[in-house]
């Protein structure tokens, strides 16, 4: 029986997420990433209950247990109870814990993650905000985006919002004292030594494939590198 | 090919066994990241249908910041920081006096009952969180008697809402129940089911609202799959074909039974539901309606607020990418065409560039 991944076992979401699996594929059957994606969430519960350190490594390297999406459609309907989406971020998070998560493809994405919504929460005290969602990184979001980003204040305050501003409201601006205990949160749980963690391995990865990092996306090669590159291989 | 809307009146029992207490006044309001981002007009039109239509009490404080549970669901925030920082919102519902926590966005409605969840499975998960944060604040906190989603509260006063309604769910044209589709949120019905009216696969939410307001829903089969938001798999620009691969297979199911609209209770459903069908159309000249205009996509605050009279462009109907014209026009809704980029100064704005081959 494996010791190497105890912390893996003893990770709520593990407990709670996995139970003897009867092989029915109806997780997989339902799974939106399982349609996409050369992904199979039941072979996930049945790795996992395998124990075995080699196979959880392989799933660690692997660009696998990035694909989920974590809609959690699996949790509704497994008749076993099983959740292999909550087994999906324990095993990020032990990835991204134990720096094997740089040694695939997807999984070195969380670094561009971490420049994006990682940055807007410490920084704005928001995942996600006008300000943020660059056109030039959202060509999807078309043409009403771009104007509304032209015209955020007089379009947002004409719904009723206070942008930007003091006080209570849709897109406020967010007070340094709530900022401040924010990262206290960070500091004190381990969420800001994981952010560095990620990034510091993130960056020597960089290093060695000949990437230049800024802290500044918009100037910074390996982000744009990861943020818009694929493994043609297996993601064409 | 057309399609016939099946009969739904054997499963109407189905439901039944799952029903959830919606408390009825008294709420402590949590934005949302995303619908203060793409649809600010239906948060403010959620406050004003509570306190001005329903004549209840409602906070939106201003101490409130995000959840982080775009963050956590992609991997990047640990799970003791998360359920910290809901902790610090548990905390700001405690210190203003509330006991009712009304989350706007359905990735929180989802992580605050996964953190409450996990808190009464682990016990010693609860003290480390209060640990956590009264040693990072000096806060303590109170876990929330309940826990609805803001589309909970309109379906639980759909029949008062309906007395002040100006408009129904009807197509004036030709007097027949508009065709809806009604989009859940995953994280508000499958992380919970027994948190839903009607549990996953028969959410009442919104078909109680369509149902009650004179329209038709439309059962089709990829009625439950999942937007595609993926979290990971939009945020990063090279695993955005997961994300519109989801939505394109729904638009394919739906297509064939023309719907007037689609109505979503997540934020980021309706965005992506509005956004992705303007990329499909951009990228291989598809649209899903006969017109090449798209299937306007409503929140479920912009569906009550139209039917209730609100101005559809103080509603934010002008930050659709799909216009909403049309559906206004079968609706019967009265609106200033010329008005639609009127910005708050009073100033008119240059209109928005026209996309290539959808028609705005």
């Amino acid at each position: 029986m494996s010791q190497k991944y105890d912390k893996l076992y003893r990770d709520v979401r593990y407990i709670e997420g996995l139970n003897a699996c009867m092989n029915c594929g109806v997780c997989t059957a339902i799974c939106p990433a399982a349609e996409f994606y050369d992904y199979d969430p039941r072979v996930i519960c049945n790795t996992l209950l395998s124990r075995d350190d080699q196979k959880i490594e392989n799933l660690l390297v692997s660009d696998t247990i990035w694909y989920c999406g974590q809609c959690l459609s699996c949790k509704t309907r497994c008749p076993r109870g099983n959740v292999p989406a909550l087994l999906i971020s324990a095993l990020r998070h032990l990835s991204q814990e134990t720096g094997l998560f740089i040694h695939s493809m997807k999984g070195r994405q969380q670094y561009a993650i971490m420049k994006t919504i990682g940055k807007n929460i410490l920084s704005t005290g928001y995942c996600v905000h006008p300000d943020l969602v660059d056109p030039q990184l959202h060509p999807e979001q078309g043409p009403v985006w771009k104007w509304y980003r032209e015209n955020t204040e007089e379009v947002s305050d004409k719904l009723g919002a206070n942008y930007n501003k003091e006080g209570a409201g849709a897109l406020r601006k967010i007070p340094k004292k709530n900022l401040d205990e924010i990262h206290e949160i960070f500091k004190v749980t381990g969420g800001d030594a994981f952010r560095k963690k990620v990034e510091k391995i993130s960056e020597e990865k960089a290093k060695e494939l000949g990437f230049h990092c800024e802290d500044e996306i918009m100037n910074s090669e390996y982000f744009f590198h990861l943020y818009t590159s694929n493994n043609e291989t297996d993601h064409s | 090919m057309k399609l016939t809307i099946p009969d739904q009146q054997p499963k109407k029992t189905h439901w039944k066994d799952y029903q959830k207490e919606i408390a009825d006044n008294n709420y402590y309001y949590e934005r949302s990241c995303i619908r203060q981002t793409f649809f600010p007009g239906s948060e403010t039109a959620f406050l004003k249908i509570i306190r001005e239509e329903l004549g209840l009490n409602i906070i939106d404080d201003k101490d409130l910041h995000t959840c982080t549970g775009i963050g956590y669901y992609s991997g990047i925030v640990p799970l003791e920081t998360t359920m910290t920082v809901v902790a610090r919102l548990f905390s700001l519902m405690t210190e203003a006096g509330y006991k009712n926590f009304v989350p706007s966005c359905v990735t929180s409605f989802g992580l605050l009952n996964e953190t409450v969840d996990t808190w009464k499975h682990f016990p010693e998960e609860l003290e480390k969180s209060r640990d956590f944060l009264f040693k990072a604040t000096g806060r303590t906190f109170e876990i929330p008697e309940n826990i609805s989603h803001p589309s909970d509260v309109i379906y639980k006063f759909r029949k008062e809402l309906k007395e002040k309604m100006k408009y129904q769910l009807i197509n004036k044209f030709t007097g027949k129940p508009l065709k809806i589709v009604e989009h859940i949120g995953c994280h508000y019905a499958k992380i919970f089911p027994e948190s839903v009216i009607g549990g996953a696969e028969f959410p009442q939410v919104l078909v109680g609202m369509i149902n009650e307001w004179g329209g038709e829903v439309v059962d089709y089969p990829e009625r439950r799959h999942c937007c595609g938001f993926g979290f990971r798999q939009y945020l990063v620009m090279a695993n955005r074909g997961y994300s519109v691969a989801n939505s394109k297979k729904k638009f394919e199911s739906m297509k064939p039974y023309s719907p007037d609209f689609i109505v979503c209770n997540c934020p980021g459903c309706a965005m992506f539901m509005d956004k992705w069908q303007y990329t499909i159309a951009e990228m291989e000249g598809v649209t899903y309606d006969e017109e090449k205009k798209g299937i306007p996509v409503l929140t479920y605050e912009e569906m009550t607020g139209l039917l209730l009279g609100y101005d559809p462009w103080e509603l934010g109907l002008q930050m659709h990418q799909i216009g909403t014209e049309t559906l206004l026009d079968k609706i019967g809704v009265s609106y200033k065409a010329q008005e639609k980029y009127l910005g708050n100064s009073g100033k008119m704005l240059t209109a928005p560039e026209k996309p290539l081959n959808l028609i705005v």
